[in-house]
């Protein structure tokens, strides 16, 4: 315990000098590194506009309401696009996501030294990058579209689902694989019988989580053209029609909202 | 033998169905499949756009092989810069605000209104996707990092202090009722009889919300909020697939390096 | 019926589990499995059906040597020995019925099984050792809504229907307390003599061991330390096997459970 020794008396100190030291070079280090940071974006920001910000954004509120209306008849098409670029997106991921967590799983893989690592890769890869660039990529390669939406969101969604999957599948109870081993079953039996029950509602809810996700997501892929209410986003915001801005984003607003309600739903009633 | 057992005998055995009741279960079933036929059925798919894109795929996949860093070095240099520089100070100011906020969200230790505000401002923030609030702010403050720092900070907020608040209310409240029998002011309540509670997790939590920052931070350049983005996007348009393979080589691996860190960084506060 | 020769088992970690051990299980006999943690009784029952390699050494079944056979023979010799475990390791997700047909795993093809769809004899004897331990109306449940005693009988069963020539048991009392204990021990002596089953039962409560089996092997650090009928475990033998300690108490109450039993 640190204890100072003063005038023949002892005080007690939380950390002994030197501790007390490297917390406050840490902490000198850290707001260094702030300040630093803060003085690039400053630098790189036209303070005039900042200024005038207040007023620009008044000027936008007021252009922007009331909000179109009669817009929302050509939005119904949109939405359904939007929803089936999550859903059939999330469906896909999952697909190739099983697998992938079937390899990456210590306890499952067949091999830790080769496929593991390969595994482990396209989990890293898939997860880091986010699904407007893979949207982009997409739209160069096969197109605009709304197809191009959902590949976008099935890549990006194997990564998530599968590191969600594999950790579940290394938290498994032993035991009970061990016991279906030993009644004579084969490799694909075990897994039917003694990995997959196990799993099962954390893959459920692992879905479910997802889709939630990939709603929110999907709505703003059409800002790079791959389909969805986005693309309707884009267009009013390029020819500054604020009014029917206003509208797109309540009506990606209750969108959310509703999605959130029925995931919670269906969580609650597979749980 | 027991009656009942001489009932079975004979008899076939089958799983009971997850869904009991059978008229449900088929519902479900046929509106599922239904849904999935019309989904389907208007996705448009330009196949032969397709085919003729699967050159170009090729194409992007063995730029992986030779990625190129160095014709447009300055672009990715000033980029992956100013990415990190506002992930930076946007976890760091987030990261500040949320904590107040968190406390504020947590019914057992702040009072209804306060606890109404916080949950409030968590709600919007949460709602709105990061790349609708960078547009409306590069839209209100210019373009520029300024409106990707203060889109990542918004974002921040929302996710941190919801988790923060989550953390608190399932606390030990042992714990911090001890303290409080000792006498101790509110501030002195929070720093001794939760803090310790909660810090490790807090830290987690930030560690892991830096890292997707950084993420989001490489997409706010596409609507003109800074960073990476804006790169990526003009490699990509011009076919430059080498130069993008190139930046997506440097944020997975950013990703990774960050993972790793929290990663040693979460086992030693636990 | 069953001989081990020589089965050595050392671990990757250097820790010896298992040193030449050499035993002969003729068939029927029921044998109780002694010593203290961390003695090998659980690495020895699962090297006999290689849930745990050998390191070296024999496991003869019927004159087959299982420490040797390919994947799929392997399987095959599985299903000749049922297994029973300490924390007993139903599926929990899946209802009693599925993890009891789970013991038929080894005789029906992968979409056979996947699909539930068993030959109706199978069905019929899942439903007779169900009803013979007492379990039948619990069919469709959930293994995870059964007591601890109620779950080790549908391990029972799931080992039972595999119709094997061996039981191996391991610890299958730890987590029960006195009363189920004793009952779950009647139970597959019972069912081992109904049945003419060997059975290798890893136990380390010596007293219920004495109670229910005619031959006790002792295990002390990987090696057999005694072999013989459960009235020759002396205190100098107990010491032999566990260290030192009081023996007389708990070679006393033994004595004073018979007479419980007795007058039961």
């Amino acid at each position: 315990m640190p204890v100072l020794e003063k005038d023949d008396t002892q005080i007690w100190r939380r950390r002994t000098r030197g501790q007390a030291l490297t917390h406050w070079a840490g902490w000198l280090i850290g707001t260094a590194i702030f300040v630093y940071c803060w003085q690039q974006i400053s630098g790189a920001t036209t303070w005039f506009f900042v200024w005038d910000a207040p007023r620009i954004a008044g000027d936008i509120w007021t252009r922007a309401t009331p909000p179109r209306w009669e817009y929302i008849a050509q939005l119904g098409r949109p939405i359904w696009d939007t929803l089936n670029i999550a859903t059939l997106g999330t469906l896909m991921a999952l697909v190739m996501a099983v697998p992938v967590a079937f390899l990456a799983a210590r306890n499952t893989t067949p091999s830790r030294l080769f496929i593991r690592p390969i595994a482990l890769l396209i989990i890293v890869s898939t997860r880091s990058i986010n699904s407007l660039i893979w949207a982009l990529l997409l739209i160069a390669i096969i197109g605009p579209g709304v197809f191009a939406g959902v590949i976008a969101i099935a890549i990006r969604s194997i990564g998530f689902c599968a590191k969600l999957l594999y950790e579940a599948i290394e938290e498994i109870d032993h035991t009970q694989v061990e016991a279906i081993t030993a009644t004579g079953a084969s490799r694909w039996q075990v897994m039917a019988y003694g990995i997959v029950p196990q799993i099962l509602p954390a893959f459920a809810g692992i879905s479910v989580f997802r889709w939630d996700i990939n709603i929110r997501e999907s709505t703003v892929l059409g800002l790079v053209g791959a389909g969805g209410i986005g693309l309707q986003l884009q267009s009013s915001l390029n020819v500054l029609a604020w009014p029917q801005v206003s509208l797109i984003l309540l009506v990606i607003l209750a969108f959310v909202v509703v999605s959130e309600w029925v995931s919670a739903k269906v969580r609650g009633a597979i749980i | 033998m027991s009656n009942e057992l001489h009932d079975l005998l004979g008899k076939g055995w089958k799983k009971q169905p997850f869904i009991k009741r059978t008229w449900l279960r088929w519902t479900i079933y046929a509106g599922f499949v239904a849904y999935l036929i019309a989904a389907f059925s208007t996705i448009e798919v330009n196949w032969s756009r397709v085919y003729e894109g699967l050159d170009r795929g090729a194409a992007f996949v063995m730029a992986f092989t030779r990625p190129d860093f160095v014709s447009r070095a300055g672009d990715i240099w000033t980029g992956m810069a100013e990415s990190i520089v506002m992930t930076v100070a946007a976890s760091v100011v987030g990261i500040a605000i949320s904590i107040p906020i968190g406390l504020g969200a947590a019914r057992n230790i702040a009072p209804l209104p306060v606890y109404l505000i916080c949950r409030g401002i968590v709600a919007i923030s949460r709602a709105l996707q990061e790349i609708i609030v960078a547009i409306l702010l590069v839209a209100i403050f210019g373009f520029g990092p300024l409106a990707g720092f203060l889109t990542l900070s918004f974002a921040t907020i929302g996710f941190l202090s919801k988790l923060l608040a989550e953390d608190i209310e399932s606390m030990d409240r042992v714990q911090a009722e001890a303290i409080r029998a000792s006498g101790a002011r509110w501030m002195q309540w929070i720093n001794y009889g939760v803090q310790p509670q909660v810090m490790p997790r807090l830290i987690g939590l930030s560690m892991y919300r830096l890292d997707i920052n950084f993420r989001e931070s490489a997409i706010l350049g596409l609507v003109g909020a800074g960073g990476i983005g804006a790169t990526l996007n003009t490699a990509f348009d011009r076919y430059e697939y080498d130069t993008a393979a190139a930046i997506l080589i440097l944020i997975i691996v950013i990703v990774m390096a960050l993972e790793y860190l929290s990663g040693i960084i979460r086992a030693r506060v636990q | 019926m069953l001989r081990l020769e020589g089965l050595t088992k050392t671990y990757k970690t250097g820790d010896q589990a298992l040193t030449d051990i050499d035993l002969e299980v003729p068939k029927g006999q029921v044998l109780a499995l002694i010593g203290p943690s961390g003695a090998g009784k659980s690495t020895m029952i699962r090297c006999i059906n290689r849930l745990v390699e050998p390191t070296a050494g024999k496991v003869l079944l019927d004159g087959v040597d299982i420490a040797h056979l390919s994947a799929g023979a392997l399987r095959r010799a599985r299903r000749e020995m049922g297994m029973i475990f300490q924390e007993y390791a139903l599926v929990e997700r899946l209802t009693v019925m599925e993890n009891v047909l789970s013991g038929r795993l080894g005789y029906v093809g992968f979409w056979r099984s996947f699909t539930r769809r068993y030959p109706q004899a199978d069905v019929d004897e899942a439903f007779r050792l169900l009803d013979r331990v007492g379990l039948l109306h619990m069919a469709d449940k959930r293994a995870d809504e059964l007591s601890g005693g109620q779950r080790q009988r549908v391990g029972i069963c799931r080992a039972l229907i595999q119709n094997p020539k061996l039981l191996l048991v391991d610890e299958p009392t730890a987590s029960l307390d006195p009363k189920t204990s004793r009952q779950i021990m009647r139970l597959i002596c019972e069912l081992c003599a109904e049945r003419g089953l060997a059975a290798i039962i890893n136990i380390h409560d010596v007293a219920l061991a004495q109670m229910f089996v005619a031959r006790v092997v002792g295990l002390r650090f990987g090696e057999i330390a005694f072999d013989g009928a459960p009235d020759g475990l002396t205190p100098d033998v107990l010491t032999q096997i566990y260290g030192e300690e009081d023996w007389e108490a708990t070679i006393e109450k033994v004595e004073d459970e018979d007479d419980i039993e007795a007058a039961e």
